[in-house]
Order: structure tokens, then sequence, then C-alpha cells
């Protein structure tokens, strides 16, 4: 009996102690000091040490919070629910948030090393950002076929059709998530991927249709280490996945198709609501810096629009289609656009449609 | 005029059903009945009619009856072993079924999919007793396999409490009485568990018709269950308003079966769901 | 006899299914390869770095915190609940089970959701309002485990004990507590489970920095779990199993005990 007692009264007190430390912990947060600045970002998608080297050089703490999804990011940013100082995301996203009026202004003037990002790169983000004044773009790549060298050919993996063949029956990986899974179908029947014809949506959800059962999956993180470990012989993959897959497998290859495909550029954009707006900046300008941009290239091994990085790289890792995409890649692809309210509706029916049948 | 007394310990409680039980429902079912303008409307919950809905939560229901019948079949006979084995302390008889959960649920339902893939361990293993090969993943069977093993401690703990709760004596005496094992399990020992039985089926068919991590992770992403339909309009198509709308059905679905189950229960000391 | 062994295969192989997965984590914690699906030889240097790396240490002393708290403080509300709802009429009994079944019943997603529409109306994301959402759902578990034991109990002795002169608190340890008290633990145990194991109600409510074991692990996705969050959950869940081996230990102790006052 009275050790059920001291177990009671033990608890009762962890539990008085485990408030206050809570309670101290929400005090701090609610303290808006300029000495913090609240990084929203990907997960893994910026170096450690990066963070460690910015609060030693400035004395600003950072706190980082890590997303899965831009769609889960803007759940809850668009709940208002922490007031972030500076977010990272893909394009079509930033262009929703620039259009519901929620990005502030870049002060680019007063960066010190903004001229290190790619001028080409800049121009090819105004498709989102049309002057160039809400966002900094960070990396950028395609979208196109992982494949496995022994099972399917380099000829085969020119164009979306391989993904169509009943061959590979059970060995075709699409991805989750709407937009990307249209894009081959749209691309096959010569339409454009930020197309908002109803129409021509139907006609590119029937092939897909058609294609379900052949396919293996649709994921969305899983497919790199499923293709690693020979599961399947293709799948429709972002180039940084699909670099991260073929360090693993050495028989992995990846591939546009040539009738083209969507270029990403994941981006940096200050939020209207930001408390510390000017830290936020010196912390894109510090993102844009030599070294500390070759750390983060170095980690996350996507294409970087760094050019003084760019310039250090020797000329295997400067050439791998797989990170950097060509010229005439880069010319077969397009950025993705916000769609209207009513076509996001559309997409979304369709999509179920697709999953349902 | 103890009772009475007894009745307030409930107090904190009640409080907390107010702020953070009944308030966060109330903003559901305001993004349930209205549209994004603001504006009143059933489209939301009128939108369970379309083909497409239709289709998931039917699937969804069928899905979980399997489940809840697979993890009855499995779960009754491991009870009456386990109730005839009497360990002291029935809390460690609890902990033994719910230890794997401290394993994070989406790191065990990896490692199923390493275990089910087409050259992973179950297939080498069906290969080697002859069976062969079977396609097992990303199938609705292999979803149905997921919610089996994550829900089966919830099928197995409430029957074996009704069951360790039998008294030797009954059966002794039914025993004595001439009544065979076959009588004695559908005379007594069924009846007495029944509400053990219900219980069970109520906790593991609620989550089986919500889940849709499982059937993303299991399914490859091929089976769409109303769980996957609400979990899309509310990240994907970010129409919570819609969201909101089916969840608001599904609930009522789920309220309904609970309903349903009561009648066999005829204890009605609110014992449902009660383990 | 050959009742028996089957007996005990049947056993053997519901255990097996529900044990294998976490075998295969267990075999992953020492593979030293980046990747899950690729075996690379055996390693320990996964339990080494697990203790060094810092992000992931902070997720799992933020898990043991809230987990902890979330266990306790529902606990204690829940048991208090529980009492209540069993002195209540048929009517009001009703009524609070049936609003305890909400979280239950809902999907998770609808929960986070709706909680965090309801935090960001009255307060800042942070560490409380994980603890919040926690303890919302982790009740309902502690209710349904101890009031089938109060059920259970003689509803008189407590009664007969305070016309006795037995003040509240002391019949409540006497009578009372022994009666419930299995149950108030599973209940415990269950909210602990619970807690530990939940995502998306812990995402939706969790303010910027604060990161559980489950949601650092789905940022971790994109590229790969990092095989440190293997060896870690094997520390954990050993540890587990270690301290439900010596309950077992303690307790047959305990009731040889009471088995010789008999």
């Amino acid at each position: 009996m009275r050790k059920s007692f001291l177990t009671l009264l033990f608890c009762l007190v962890s539990c008085g102690i485990f408030a206050a430390c809570s309670a101290s912990d929400s005090d701090a947060e609610n303290a808006k000091n300029n000495n913090t600045l609240v990084v929203l970002n990907y997960g893994k998608y910026l170096d450690e040490s990066v963070i460690r080297m910015f609060e030693e050089e400035t004395g600003i703490q950072i706190k980082l919070e890590e997303y899965e999804s831009p769609e889960e990011m803007y759940t809850k940013f668009s709940a208002g629910s922490i007031d972030y100082d500076v977010v990272c995301t893909s394009d079509y996203m930033v262009e929703r948030l620039i259009s519901e009026g929620k990005v502030a202004k870049i002060e680019f003037s007063s960066f010190s090393y903004y001229e290190n990002i790619d001028p080409e790169i800049i121009e090819a983000a105004k498709v989102f950002d049309p002057e160039a004044n809400y966002s900094m773009p960070y990396f950028y790549g395609t979208l196109g076929i992982l494949y496995n060298t022994t099972k399917v050919t380099e000829e085969e993996v020119q164009t979306w059709n391989v993904l169509w063949d009943e061959k590979y029956k059970d060995s075709i990986i699409m991805q989750n998530s709407v937009r990307d899974t249209f894009v081959p179908p749209l691309r096959l029947l010569g339409y454009d991927i930020n197309t908002e014809d109803f129409a021509q949506l139907d006609t590119a959800v029937q092939l897909l249709i058609e294609q379900k059962p052949i396919v293996y999956a649709y994921y969305v993180d899983e497919t790199a280490d499923e293709m690693a470990a020979g599961n399947a012989a293709m799948a429709l993959v972002y180039s940084g996945e699909a670099a991260y897959a073929m360090e693993l497998n050495e028989d992995l290859s990846y591939c546009v198709p040539k009738e083209g495909s969507n270029l990403w550029i994941d981006s940096w954009f200050i939020p209207k609501s930001s408390q510390n707006k000017e830290n936020a900046q010196k912390f894109l300008d510090f993102l844009c810096r030599e070294d500390v941009a070759m750390l983060n290239f170095d980690y996350v091994y996507y294409a970087t629009p760094n050019t003084k990085v760019l310039e250090q790289l020797d000329d295997e890792t400067k050439n791998d289609p797989t990170i950097f995409p060509s010229e005439n890649i880069l010319a077969n692809c397009v950025v993705y656009k916000q769609f209207s309210k009513d076509t996001t509706e559309h997409y979304s029916y369709l999509w179920k449609m697709l999953k349902s049948e | 005029m103890y009772k009475i007394k007894r009745q307030f310990l409930a107090g904190p409680y009640l409080i907390w059903i107010i702020g953070f039980i009944i308030l966060p429902l109330l903003f559901i079912l305001y993004y349930a009945f209205t549209n994004d303008t603001g504006t009143f409307t059933l489209e939301n919950v009128t939108a369970i009619a379309d083909p497409v809905h239709v289709k998931s939560i039917l699937l969804s229901l069928k899905l979980g009856f399997s489940c809840t019948l697979v993890c009855l079949v499995l779960a009754y006979p491991l009870c009456m072993i386990l109730s005839s084995f009497r360990f002291k302390h029935q809390s460690f008889v609890v902990f033994l079924f719910i230890l794997p959960m401290w394993m994070n649920f989406m790191l065990r339902i990896l490692a199923w999919r390493l275990l089910l893939s087409n050259n992973g361990l179950v297939n080498a293993f069906l290969e080697l007793i002859g069976i062969g090969r079977v396609k097992m993943l990303n199938t609705p069977t292999a979803v149905v396999f997921g919610m089996v093993y994550d829900f089966l401690p919830f099928m197995i703990l409430p029957i074996y409490n009704s069951m360790v709760r039998i008294k030797d004596d009954i059966i002794e005496a039914a025993h004595d009485l001439g009544a065979n094992q076959l009588t004695i399990l559908m005379k007594i020992i069924f009846p007495l568990t029944l509400s053990g039985i219900i219980s069970g089926v109520i906790m593991v068919f609620v989550p089986a018709l919500t889940s849709f991590v499982i059937s993303d992770l299991l399914g490859g992403g091929k089976v769409l269950l109303i769980g996957n339909v609400i979990e899309q309009e509310f990240m994907q198509g970010t129409n919570w308003n819609l969201g909101s709308g089916l969840s608001f059905v599904l609930m009522i679905f789920v309220i309904a079966s609970m309903a349903l189950m009561n009648i066999f229960d005829k204890d009605g000391n609110g014992g449902t769901a009660v383990w | 006899m050959v009742k028996k062994s089957l007996q005990r295969v049947y056993l053997a192989l519901i255990f097996l299914f529900l044990y294998l997965p976490i075998l295969v984590l267990i075999v992953l914690s020492f593979n030293n390869s980046k990747s899950r699906v690729v075996w690379g030889g055996f390693t320990l240097k996964w339990y080494a770095s697990c203790f060094s790396d810092e992000t992931i240490m902070n997720a799992f002393f933020t898990t043991m915190q809230i987990t902890l708290a979330a266990a306790i403080i529902s606990t204690i509300i829940g048991t208090l609940a529980a009492i209540g709802i069993s002195a209540m009429k048929k009517r009001n009994r009703t009524i609070m089970l049936g609003a305890t079944n909400i979280p239950l019943l809902n999907a998770d997603i609808v929960t986070g959701i709706a909680m965090m529409l309801l935090f960001v109306k009255f307060m800042n994301l942070g560490f409380i309002t994980v603890l919040i959402a926690h303890i919302t759902f982790d009740i309902p578990y502690v209710i349904l485990n101890v009031l089938p034991k109060l059920n259970q109990a003689n509803r008189y002795t407590y009664e007969a004990a305070l016309d006795l002169g037995a003040s509240p608190l002391y019949a409540f340890y006497k009578i009372t507590w022994p009666e419930i008290k299995s149950g108030v633990f599973s209940g415990f145990l269950m909210a602990v489970t619970m807690s530990l194991d939940d995502f998306s109600i812990t995402f939706f409510t969790k303010g910027a920095g604060v990161n559980t074991l489950s949601t650092m692990l789905y940022t971790e996705l994109r590229k790969g779990i990092r095989p440190e969050l293997y060896a870690l959950s094997t520390i954990l869940f050993l540890l587990a199993f270690l301290l439900l081996l010596i309950m077992n230990y303690r307790s047959n102790k305990d009731s040889t005990a009471i088995s010789v006052r008999h």
C-alpha cells in the first residue's frame, strides 16, 4: 500500500516538473526577440553544420522545422500556426503563396552574394515569380525515369511510352502525387503539363487508368529504396531521388524522355508574417556564400544554381546528367504553374477516379 | 449521497471533453456544412453518393469486415489457450501484446514490406515449402494483412479479459451435469465473452474503417479507402470542406455500426469498447 | 498431449506474427549500409553514433517528456473520470462515454487538424499543444481500462467503509485502489504506447523545433531513414522488454506471497 502511494506521489511530482519545464519552453517561444530565426524546410535539405556556422557567425539562434510534402507545409503554414521567418518549398507552392499575398519581397540589393546565383535559373524561376523579387532559387532538377540497366535499355526509356509497355507488368513505380503522375500521359498526348483544359486532362487520366494494371505501386518516398533493392525495373522520380538511388545501386541510370518533362526549382521565400525579416535576409545571403553553398551541395547533391560552386566542381560531377540537366533537356522541360481552384479540384477528382479503379 | 460526490471526480475530464473534444469537433462540423466562402451547404455531405466515394467506402467496409473477421478467428482460440495458462498477473499478458507497438508503427510496416516483397523472407519460405512465390505486396490482401497485424491486440485484450473472468466452478458444474466441450463453449464460454467480443470487434473495425497509412504503405497507393480520400482532400486537394464533410459521414457510419453492435450487448452498463 | 503441443504451436505462430517485423528492425540496426534493402555487413557503429547525434537525442528526449507527461496526466484525469462516470446515472454515463469514443473513432488526421485549428485561435503551437493533444487521445484508453474494473468491483464496500467512519481518501486506498490497480496500470501502458506511436496528431499540433521520434522519422523518408533510428528503436524496445521481465519476476514473487497467505 505504501508503495503505491509513493508511486502516485512520484507521478504527481514528476508531472509538476514536466509542466514547469514545458511552460518555460513556450515562454521562450513567445518571446519575440531579434536573435532567433524559424526556418521551415524539407526534411534533410540543409547541412547541419551550416546551421551551426550561421549561429556562430551571427549569434542568431536557428529553430529548424522540417516537413515532408508541400501540401503538408501549406496546411500548417496557412493555418498561421507558427510564425515562420524563412521557408523553402517547391515552385508552384511559392506561386500559390505569392498569389495569396502571403509572401514578402526580398531586398536582394542588400545581399553580398546574390550574384552567385545563376541568372538563367533566376530567369526560369520567373514562371512562378515574375519579377524575381519574392523568392531565391535553392536547388533544381528534373522529373524523369530511373531505370535498371539490367532490365531496360537506354533506347527504351527515351520515350514515356515505355511506362505503358506490358512487358514490364508489375515492375513500374509511379509517383503517389497527382501532378507528377500526370506528366507522362500529358506529354505523350502532346499537351502542356500546365494545361487547365478539362477535356485534355480527362484523356490523360484514361491513359493512366489503362496503365494502372501494370503499375507495381504508387510511391512517394520509398521509390529510391525499392529501385535500389531491384524490386522494380523503372520508376518515375525526381532527379534528386535518382541520384540517391544510383549511389546505392550501380545498375541504375536516369533519363528524361524526349517528349519533355517538368523542371522543378525549390526556392526560399520570406513570409509577410515573419517577425525577423532582417535575420531571414541575412540567412538567405549566407546560403548564397560560396563555402556554405558548397557544404549544402555536398550534403543534398541536387543541382545547385550557385555558379561559384559549379566552377569548383570537377568535370565528372558537372557533366553528370542526373545532377545537372543538359541544355537540351532543360529546353524541353517546363516549370509547374499553380492551377485555379477549379482545376485543382478536377485534378483531385481524376486522381481519386484513377485510384479507385 | 456518496454517489453524487463521486460524480464530481469526472469534473476535470468533463472540462477536458468540452475544451478539446467537442470544440475541435465543432470546427469540423463548421467546415462540413459550409463551402469555401462560408455559406451553408449540404454538398460536402451528399458528396458521399459520388460513385468514386461510394466505391471507396464499399472497399473500406469490405476490408474492414475481413480484417475484423480474421482478427476474431485468430484471437478467440488464442485467448482460450492463454486463459488456460492462468497467468497470475493480467497486465503481463496485456504488456506482451502491446509491447510490439513500442517500435514505431511506420518502421514496423516498412519491415513488413521487406518481408512481403517478391524477394522477401515470406516468399522465400513459401517457395521452400512448395507453394511457390505469391505476389502479395501492393494488393488489397496485403492491406488486410497489415490491418490484422496492427489491430490484432485490440481484439485479443478484451476477449482475454472477459475470458479470465469466467469462474472455474461454472465450467466444472457444467461438466458434472454432463455437458460436452462444445456445449460448454457454446452455452457458457461464448455468451460470457460476448461483451468482450463486441468490444474487440468495435476496437478493430473502427480503426480499420478509418485507416489510411496502411493502405498507402502496403497497398502501394493502389488501394483507395475512404480514409485515403479524406486524407487527400485535406492534404493534396486542400479542400477542407469536402474532407470534413466526408469525415462527418464516416463518423455517422461508425456510430451507426457501434449502435448496431450495442443491440447484442445485453449488459448495457456502458460497457461498450471496454476491456 | 497432442492438444497441448498444438496449443503451443499456435501461440508461437501468433507471437512470431507480432514480433517478426521487430526482429527485422533489430537486424537492420546492425546493417552496415545506409539503405534498408541492401545488406552491407555487421556493424555496431549506429549504436555509437545515435547517442552523439544531437537531433536524434533531442527528438528522443522530447518524445520521452511528452509520452510520460501525457501518460501520467491522462492516467490521473482518466482514473478520476472513470470513478466519476461509474457513479453516474445511465443517461449521463452514455453521454460521457459517447464523447470518450470520439477521439477513437475519428481518423487521426481529422483529429489532428481539428485540434490545430483550435490551438491556433488561442495560443502558439509548441510543446504544450502537443502535450494537450496527446493527453486528449490518451484519456479514452485509460477510462476504457479502468471502468470495467470499477464495474466488477463491489459498489457497496466503499460506501460501507465511509459509513464506518473511514475518510474518503483512506477508503479509496483501502477499497477502490486495489480493485482498479491493474486497470490503471494497463491504462497507463496503453497511453504510453499510443503516445509513442502517434504521428498525424503530433505533426499538426507541434511548433517549430519540437520534434518527436515519429515526426522526425517521416521527414527522414525522403533521403532514407538513418540507421541510427533503428538502433535507438531497438534500445527502446529492449529496455521495455527488460522492464517486462523484471515486472513478471517481481509479480511472481508477489503472487507467491499472496498464495502463502491463503
